[in-house]
């Protein structure tokens, strides 16, 4: 994925709002990007830009080769917003079924995927269930199964644990990483946690709000296989410190103009 | 909701239902007979304490069987014309099935075509809105005339011209009341427009489908009647209600009021067992863990 000079204007006359400018950004394949920034950064519009759930104003994007668009058509990402919005009516098997039925796999293919989809989120067990039976990190659990069931290169996540409570928001870092390390698909990760961000990522890429800019980027140099050690890892609380200092750079220097 | 409101109001009998619905459970948890007693015996009470005081005080005033018949006679009536007015129920009841089987499936019609095509909604939908402002009743006359006094189909065409607007008009808001997040997750999935009313707008229109019904229900005996106070065959129960009353044979008449409420309760409650089948799922039927 690679954007130059992306730009996104929201509104129209007395009414814009700029929401990003200037954005250049390369995410190559199997890699973990971050974006983080104070909330109005654009993190999110950013990410929607990628999944062509809103069109640029300015500038190119190209996603897996093609332009946003065909991408999108072509089913090159899956997604997970912040609410797992899973359809009530369908069970948890159904809902990871539900992108493969879109896309018109065969009939015998599709309980094969989602049962395996379910596993890998360790839901195999729940498949019968309905989404209002299940808690809000299984139901997440669900989303993430449902983004992936028809493998693609690339997963967004839009602030996928922004609703969770801290422990359980650990517990679903840990399954991500996982999830990333078995499937190899490239991830673009919206969130405005700073131990996350470094906890997950390969590379966090720090914005700046009113317009969202793209302000720094940090390579994450962690071991590959990450686990609770990592967090008490000095190395990862120097890293944490530096996206927090990059912050605040940030910060003021958006608050000086 | 508020024609929905009006609509709820008019119709009483079976407004009572309505008060239930939300703790029923469903299929799986069903209540102990302890439980159902707790439950329905308040209304079972006050059903028996209104009829009560309905007898004792048309007794104490001696009021006439013409001004207020005595439940105690409407009872008489009942058991001696049973077959005689459940004969003419039974033939309201296929005018009302009837008309309410091609008002609905017109309505829904009228709904899938509103949300799919922009123009179309534009363009009907606020005719077909100053259309329901129109008072139906005033239609029989001219559908007796239409397809004939004793063709049942006359007396179909005025229920099914009643159930249309309140089906329709909720089914559509039904169809179009669509969750952004929902939709935003088929478009990242580039589901086709066809896509989203099949595996999203349909679900979530279910509910206000069968809001609409159960005001369409008690709608469809309703326009049945009343249109059968216009004329056309005599063994049905609005000419038999007419033609007791002319005679001052008033508790037959409310006998054959009786049945209608009786027929407009299980119309009611048919309608309620094929919305828990359609949708177990819902939130209204969802047992406590």
């Amino acid at each position: 994925m690679e954007a130059r000079s992306l730009g996104k204007v929201f509104g129209i006359g007395d009414a814009q709002t700029e929401a990003l400018r200037d954005i250049d950004l390369e995410i190559a394949n199997g890699d973990f990007v971050s974006l983080i920034g104070p909330s109005g950064c654009g993190k999110s519009t950013l990410l929607r830009l990628i999944g062509d759930l809103v069109s640029p104003t300015t500038g190119t994007l190209v996603v897996n080769g093609k332009e946003p668009g065909q991408a999108r058509l072509d089913r090159d990402y899956g997604i997970v917003f912040q609410s797992a919005t899973l359809l009530d009516w369908r069970n948890v098997q159904k809902n990871v079924e539900l992108p493969l039925e879109i896309m018109d796999f065969p009939d015998a293919e599709r309980p094969t995927r989602a049962r395996e989809m379910l596993d890998l989120v360790q839901l195999g067990g729940f498949a019968d269930h309905y989404p209002w039976q299940l808690s809000g990190g299984m139901q997440q659990r669900v989303a993430i199964a449902r983004a992936l069931a028809f493998r693609p290169a690339l997963l967004l996540m839009d602030e996928p644990f922004g609703a969770l409570d801290e422990m359980t928001r650990e517990a679903m870092q840990q399954e991500v990483l996982r999830v990333w390390g078995e499937t190899g698909t490239s991830v673009v990760f919206v969130t405005h946690s700073i131990p996350e961000a470094v906890f997950l990522s390969t590379r966090v890429v720090v914005m700046t709000p009113r317009p969202g800019r793209i302000s720094e980027e940090i390579a994450v140099d962690l071991p590959p296989d990450r686990d609770l050690d990592t967090r008490e890892d000095p190395k990862y609380f120097e890293l944490v410190i530096e996206v927090r200092e990059a912050l605040r750079r940030g910060e003021s220097g958006s608050g000086g103009q | 909701m508020t024609e929905r409101d009006d609509l709820i109001q008019e119709t009483s009998t079976t407004d009572v239902f309505a008060s239930f619905e939300g703790d029923i459970p469903a299929g799986g948890g069903r209540l102990s007979p302890s439980s159902l007693v707790r439950r329905y015996l308040p209304a079972v009470i006050a059903f028996v304490a209104v009829l009560l005081v309905w007898e004792g005080l048309t007794r104490l005033f001696g009021v006439e069987s013409f001004v207020l018949s005595k439940p105690s006679e409407i009872l008489d009536s009942f058991t001696e014309t049973f077959f005689l007015i459940w004969g003419a129920g039974v033939r309201t009841l296929f005018e009302a099935a009837g008309g309410f089987v091609i008002g609905t499936s017109l309505a829904v019609a009228t709904s899938l075509a509103a949300a799919h095509w922009v123009g179309f909604r534009q363009g009907v939908l606020p005719l077909a809105i100053a259309l329901n402002a129109t008072p139906i009743a005033a239609l029989a006359p001219i559908f007796n005339n239409w397809f004939g006094l004793t063709n049942p189909f006359s007396k179909m065409a005025v229920v099914a011209v009643v159930v249309y607007f309140p089906v329709m008009i909720n089914t559509t808001r039904g169809l179009l009341e669509a969750d952004p997040a929902e939709m935003e997750l088929m478009r990242s999935l580039a589901a086709r427009p066809s896509e989203v009313t099949r595996r999203v707008r349909i679900p979530r229109a279910l509910p206000y489908f069968f809001a609409s019904l159960k005001v369409a229900s008690a709608l469809s005996l309703i326009a049945a009647i009343i249109a059968e106070y216009f004329g056309g065959p005599q063994d049905v129960l609005g000419q038999y209600i007419v033609n007791r009353a002319q005679l001052f044979q008033f508790p037959d008449a409310w006998a054959a009021i009786l049945v209608a409420s009786i027929l407009g309760v299980v119309f009611y409650l048919l309608i309620l067992a094929a919305e828990r089948w359609l949708m177990p799922w819902h939130v209204s039927f969802r047992t406590s863990e």
